[in-house]
């Protein structure tokens, strides 16, 4: 039988779940460079201390891409892109709830982070992953 | 229109190379044709390469002081023994190179080195690959045995995530940097770059080397199948097989050869290798920018030229939307106007700044470890008056530059002997 309320799981550690979902990242205590892994030292200034930080939700489209022919399992043809969020970090991701047509995608469109199902694993787990929708 | 910096008639102010001692010239090369050969292996093709490229510089493999042979997915199985097993084993010291795309300008390089630290007199470079029918580089797809789903690698990843967080294919990659160049400046869209791709397409009709040789409309390559908007299909380089083959030299060792053999060498003026330092944005997305400025700003201020003095250019075009952004990278065109610079037709055999005459990776062909050494070939070949029907006139100056993502990139600025 399944379950009415399954487990869930990020895709990625760097995204947090909750009801309010939003990234992290590895900040550089000293310069405020962002990583979404871990790090020995600061690939910018090379200190070696980071804290956890939010990434803001809200985003700008910086770059896109409609991919057509995507990697196997993937549905296509899909938005992938690079945003800007308001407080300055890039992130890669899908764009989301937004028809995958050039038209209709436009640079520097404003986005905002959402999150979605993308499957179950056989224990009845469901993955979320993230993406930005238009604002 | 674009600005440019230039006019042809400017170009004959920049002198021919004299040859010093610590210089290091082009004395041999040699590419086969890319393409197809699934009848020949991986050595057959960098073996016919190397001994025509030894044999166009009248020296044998018992010459060398140093081999270097480029591949990228070959490298660990010995490949500069094996080519010597087929040429000739002669117990010169053998490096084995992979730097991605700038694999074969990564053994030029190391050859270039060996001669300056003073180890060798002579050396020769191999770049070599065999990729068949490997379809779409980059994505590693999406796992299949989908069972458990558990954290794994640096991003503690449940599942793959290539199309979920965006995409990791080629086309896709690159489009993206061209379409972040469009978000930055004004004139840059769809037509421009597919523009880039009508030019290689027709340059590469010319070239009897060429895997592709079939010029396609504006139309065609507009409305061919989308792979990642805006590369089309005939936006995006093929993969295929082949191999290219340079041998170098000391300028000390050049002095003592015959005349007709001076003629023909071809001066490195500059050989540079970067990698991507920090930026904001590499850390989600390859930036592909940044160290091309760097090598290029290397490479002109050691060769003691600029970008207005170059009679050719042979860059790295994987995708029509890097071709583009190379413009403005390499100095070609002033910050911010690639797209005039193609709408111009500067880039054209016939225009102030050709650009990829042989037809670039996307009609030439990309066998990846091949390319940096090929197009140090092509180079050469037309400084040596020996282009034939893809000559470009009175060629004086030429640059080739290549990237690998991760990322690597390599630039060879080559200018014709003075004799």
């Amino acid at each position: 039988m399944e379950a009415e309320n399954p487990a869930k799981v990020p895709l990625v550690s760097y995204l947090r779940l909750g009801s309010r979902p939003h990234l992290i990242a590895n900040e550089c205590t000293n310069c405020g460079a962002r990583f979404f892994d871990r790090r020995n030292a600061c690939a910018r200034c090379g200190m070696r201390e980071f804290k956890k930080v939010r990434v803001k939700n809200g985003a700008r489209l910086k770059a896109f891409t409609i991919v057509h022919r995507a990697a196997p399992g993937i549905p296509a043809p899909y938005v992938s892109a690079i945003v800007e969020t308001e407080d300055g970090t890039s992130v890669r991701s899908n764009v989301v709830n937004c028809d995958p047509d050039p038209e209709v995608v436009q640079l520097g469109m404003k986005l905002k982070l959402t999150t979605y199902p993308i499957g179950t694993d056989d224990d009845g787990t469901e993955a979320i992953a993230f993406g930005y929708q238009p604002a | 229109m674009a600005t440019t910096k230039n006019s042809k008639a400017d170009k004959s102010k920049a002198s021919a190379a004299k040859i010093s001692d610590d210089s290091v010239w082009i004395l041999g090369t040699n590419m086969t044709r890319f393409g197809r050969y699934p009848d020949q292996d991986v050595v057959d093709l960098a073996a016919e390469a190397s001994m025509a490229a030894l044999q166009d510089g009248n020296v044998t493999i018992h010459d060398m002081d140093v081999l270097a042979a480029g591949s990228l997915f070959n490298a660990s199985t010995g490949m500069g023994q094996r080519i010597q097993k087929q040429i000739g084993q002669t117990g010169i010291p053998v490096f084995n190179v992979t730097n991605a795309c700038a694999t074969g300008a990564t053994a030029l390089r190391t050859v270039y080195l060996s001669i300056k630290a003073g180890e060798a007199d002579m050396g020769l470079a191999v770049g070599v690959e065999q990729m068949g029918k490997m379809g779409l580089l980059g994505g590693a797809g999406t796992k299949k045995e989908k069972k458990v789903f558990e954290p794994s690698g640096r991003y503690g990843a449940v599942t793959g995530i290539d199309g979920y967080i965006g995409t990791e294919g080629m086309p896709g990659v690159f489009a993206q940097a061209g379409m972040e160049y469009a978000n930055d400046y004004d004139g840059v869209g769809f037509e421009q770059f597919a523009r880039v791709a009508y030019k290689n397409h027709l340059h590469s009709t010319l070239n009897p080397l060429a895997q592709y040789r079939k010029e396609f409309s504006m139309e065609e390559i507009m409305t061919s199948p989308t792979m990642s908007y805006p590369n089309t299909l005939l936006m995006c380089c093929p993969t295929g097989d082949g191999a290219a083959a340079a041998v170098l030299v000391s300028g000390q060792r050049l002095k003592s050869m015959p005349l007709g053999v001076r003629r023909r060498a071809v001066k490195i003026s500059a050989s540079v290798l970067t990698s991507d330092p920090y930026t904001e944005s590499s850390q989600v997305q390859p930036d592909v920018n940044t160290l091309t400025r760097n090598a290029a700003a290397k490479a002109y201020e050691t060769a003691g030229v600029g970008p207005e003095d170059l009679d050719l250019v042979e860059l790295h075009d994987c995708f029509a939307t890097a071709e583009l952004i190379h413009y403005d990278n390499l100095g070609l065109c002033e910050r911010g106007t690639a797209g005039d610079f193609i709408d111009s037709g500067a880039p054209f055999r016939d225009g102030t700044t050709p650009v990829n005459v042989s037809g670039g990776l996307i009609s030439k062909g990309h066998p990846i470890g091949a390319t940096g050494v090929a197009n140090v070939y092509e180079v050469t070949t037309h400084l040596r008056g020996e282009a034939e029907d893809r000559q470009i006139p009175d060629a004086k100056v030429g640059l080739a530059h290549v990237i690998g993502l991760g990322s690597a990139c390599g630039i060879h600025i080559l200018e014709k002997a003075a004799v």
